[in-house]
């Protein structure tokens, strides 16, 4: 059960994990076109 | 778009939930196993997943590096229209068929194939596909390290060991390390030709994923045998669940894909409006 629980967790935290690097990178990249729309 | 993105993602969660619901509770329990047979559940829709996003990556990689040279180009559309034929031709032709293949699959990968450069094709431009190609090399490799990660969350309890160096699971690891390497490619090369460099590694890459595929039809491995075709069986009911959780894996992947391409486009028109601008900077301090 406890092989179930692990496989289960793992794959959740590595698609949210991902999604987390895909959040980062839009602010990032919004902070970019503010810098853009500035100049 | 913006007001059906929330809705996608609202249907695509309730959809995974019942999909945990089916897989966990509902699905039955495999008698031998025992529940650590759940993770099935998990594992081979994640590796149907990134097989499919490879694929898609593979047929961008092609338009991305044919669409410019119109000879190349129109070749290419033939030979994915004589494709599509020949599989429906074989399929009625070729007897026997290798055990657990139906000859409907046959016609209708062919026609899938087919369906999906022409779908592609009609509506993505050449420097679009492009950024399709990232996205979904991306996922895929999301996909695939979901793969490797409950593979040997299943075999340490079943198998006595979390690894063997056998074909499936070597080649799987394989064509993981193709698409990082792909991915590096993409990151830290700073050369104008990356995206051709990358489109024909990506095609290289591709054709490991027939060799995973298939690899336990062809040789003798410690892997267990295809449920659905190859002569494996399995009860309806498991087939129900592993189908639901397919949907709803495909349907988050949609999605990811989705949000990721939105981001790629941003990305590189941000990139331009720089590069633009530092043209245009020194002329403008004179």
């Amino acid at each position: 059960m406890n092989f179930l629980y692990a496989a289960y967790t793992a794959t959740w935290i590595i698609h949210i994990t991902y999604l987390g690097t895909l959040v980062r990178r839009y602010h990032r990249l919004s902070g970019e076109i503010e810098e853009l729309k500035k100049k | 778009m913006k007001r059906v993105f929330p809705i996608l993602a609202l249907l695509t969660a309730v959809l995974l939930s019942c999909a945990l619901y089916e897989a966990l509770v509902a699905a039955p329990t495999e008698q031998t196993m025992g529940n650590v047979q759940r993770i099935f559940y998990y594992h081979v829709p994640s590796a149907w997943t990134a097989f499919l996003l490879f694929f898609i990556n593979f047929v961008c990689s092609i338009q991305y590096l044919v669409r410019p040279n119109p000879v190349a180009d129109k070749l290419t559309n033939w030979t994915v229209i004589a494709i599509g034929i020949a599989a429906c031709i074989a399929a009625f032709v070729i007897r026997p068929l290798p055990e657990g293949i139906e000859p409907s699959s046959v016609a209708t990968t062919g026609l899938a194939i087919a369906g999906f450069y022409f779908l592609i094709r009609k509506c993505f431009s050449q420097p679009r596909t492009d950024a399709l190609a990232v996205v979904t090399a991306e996922v895929g490799v999301v996909f695939c390290t979901v793969v490797l990660v409950t593979g040997p969350l299943w075999a340490r309890p079943v198998w006595g060991i979390w690894w063997t160096w056998d074909v499936r699971l070597t080649s799987t690891l394989v064509l993981w390390l193709i698409y990082v390497s792909y991915l590096m490619l993409r990151r830290f090369s700073t050369s104008g030709q990356t995206p051709v460099l990358a489109a024909a590694l990506a095609v290289f890459g591709a054709l490991d994923v027939p060799l995973v595929y298939f690899s336990i039809w062809i040789f003798r491995t410690q892997h267990p045998q295809p449920v659905i075709g190859g002569g494996g069986s399995i009860d309806p009911r498991m087939l129900h669940v592993l189908l639901i959780n397919w949907l709803a894996f495909l349907c988050f992947a949609a999605l990811v894909c989705w949000s990721r391409y939105r981001l790629e486009i941003l990305q590189r028109e941000v990139e331009e409006t720089q590069a633009l601008e530092a043209l245009l900077e020194p002329r403008s301090s004179r």
